[in-house]
């Protein structure tokens, strides 16, 4: 196959996947740019910092750091909490990320929630490349995020109809990536681990600060267990 | 504003660095061509399923159950989501439907 071919192949079975994100992140995006506006901030801001930063809720939170007198420190300890779960991600990456050349350092750049459980759970077929696919999902979806945030910045004050609800599409999409790979595994250790630490880290800790100790409780839970998780495991793909 | 504009180019830079830092520093640690400790493997292979459970927390962090209307809109999208994905296990449909359902009760209902 010539490289076009591989390429318009990847981009081809990599859009269908990228659907929900294109109208999640539209709607977000238009709704952070709108905020950005408001705000008094001119379109470059969101657009810089939906380029640069591409992480949804700390761009949101950044607004009213910008809002707010200049705090180093607190910013990147802030920064840091919000976005502690990508550690989680790319260790889940290391494997299927491995040997991707120059592409590598675009999929990490841009590894959000999104594009990361797309990558990671898609069945890609023999024949795609899945370099090209994971780069294609990950490119679309940061278009989606930049061109939203676009839109919203210049037009938000032209939009009318009632959008109230829509955000729930970004919950609906994680709710059905939850559902496939709890499809695909016969024990389910890990994910009850997540909802265990998520729920009472959330309880103990509020919605602001719940995540790092929720992440804690989950490397916790999966450390003490990891013998039962391993053997569970192993007999999971035995009876396959 | 409060800020000088190189306060905002600074605020805007450590926000992406904190966010690059926390994408960056596993593929950093655990290189290509080196042996990857064997906890790590497992967790890689373990993880996902905790943080797909945790991102769903996540998303329904701000929701409170204990005042009107008690999380129902979002437990009522869910259970939508997850008996069309069940049902059809066509992911696009299963988040159309979801998201439908809970439009309409928010908007309609609630």
């Amino acid at each position: 196959m010539k490289k076009k071919d591989v390429l318009l192949k990847a981009l081809k079975c990599a859009f269908p996947y990228t659907l929900p994100i294109l109208a999640g992140f539209w709607f977000l995006g238009f709704a952070y740019g709108y905020l950005m506006n408001v705000s008094g901030f001119s379109f470059v801001y969101p657009l810089v910092m939906s380029i640069c930063i591409f992480g949804g809720s700390l761009e949101f939170v950044a607004v009213s750091m910008l809002l707010s007198a200049f705090a180093p420190l607190q910013t990147v300890i802030m920064a840091l909490m919000i976005q502690a779960r990508h550690l989680f991600y790319g260790i889940s990456m290391l494997d299927k990320y491995r040997g991707m050349g120059w592409k590598k350092f675009y999929l990490v750049y841009a590894m959000c929630d999104e594009s990361f459980s797309i990558n990671f759970t898609a069945d890609i077929p023999q024949d795609v490349d899945r370099g090209w696919f994971y780069f294609f999902v990950s490119l679309l979806d940061q278009s989606y995020w930049v061109s939203g945030a676009l839109l919203g910045a210049l037009f938000g004050d032209l939009v009318h109809f009632n959008t109230k609800g829509l955000d729930f599409i970004m919950t609906a999409m994680f709710v059905t990536i939850f559902a496939e790979q709890w499809m695909k595994e016969k024990r389910h250790f890990s994910e009850l681990a997540g909802f265990a630490s998520g729920v009472i880290a959330l309880v103990v800790f509020g919605p602001q600060r719940f995540m790092i100790p929720a992440m804690a409780g989950i490397l916790a839970l999966l450390y003490i267990f990891r013998r039962l998780v391993e053997k569970m495991w192993e007999t999971g793909e035995d009876t396959e | 504003m409060k800020m000088t504009l190189w306060q905002q180019a600074a605020t805007i830079a450590l926000c992406s660095l904190s966010t690059m830092a926390t994408r960056f520093l596993p593929f950093i640690i655990f290189r290509d061509g080196e042996r990857t400790p064997a906890f790590i493997r497992y967790l890689g292979r373990v993880l996902p399923g905790a943080v797909f459970a945790l991102l769903i927390v996540y998303c329904l962090k701000d929701v409170s159950f204990f005042r009107y209307s008690y999380g129902l809109p979002e437990a009522a999208g869910i259970a939508a989501t997850l008996i069309l994905h069940k049902w059809k296990r066509q992911m696009l449909l299963s988040i159309a439907g979801g998201t439908a359902v809970y439009m309409i009760l928010v908007q309609f209902v609630i």
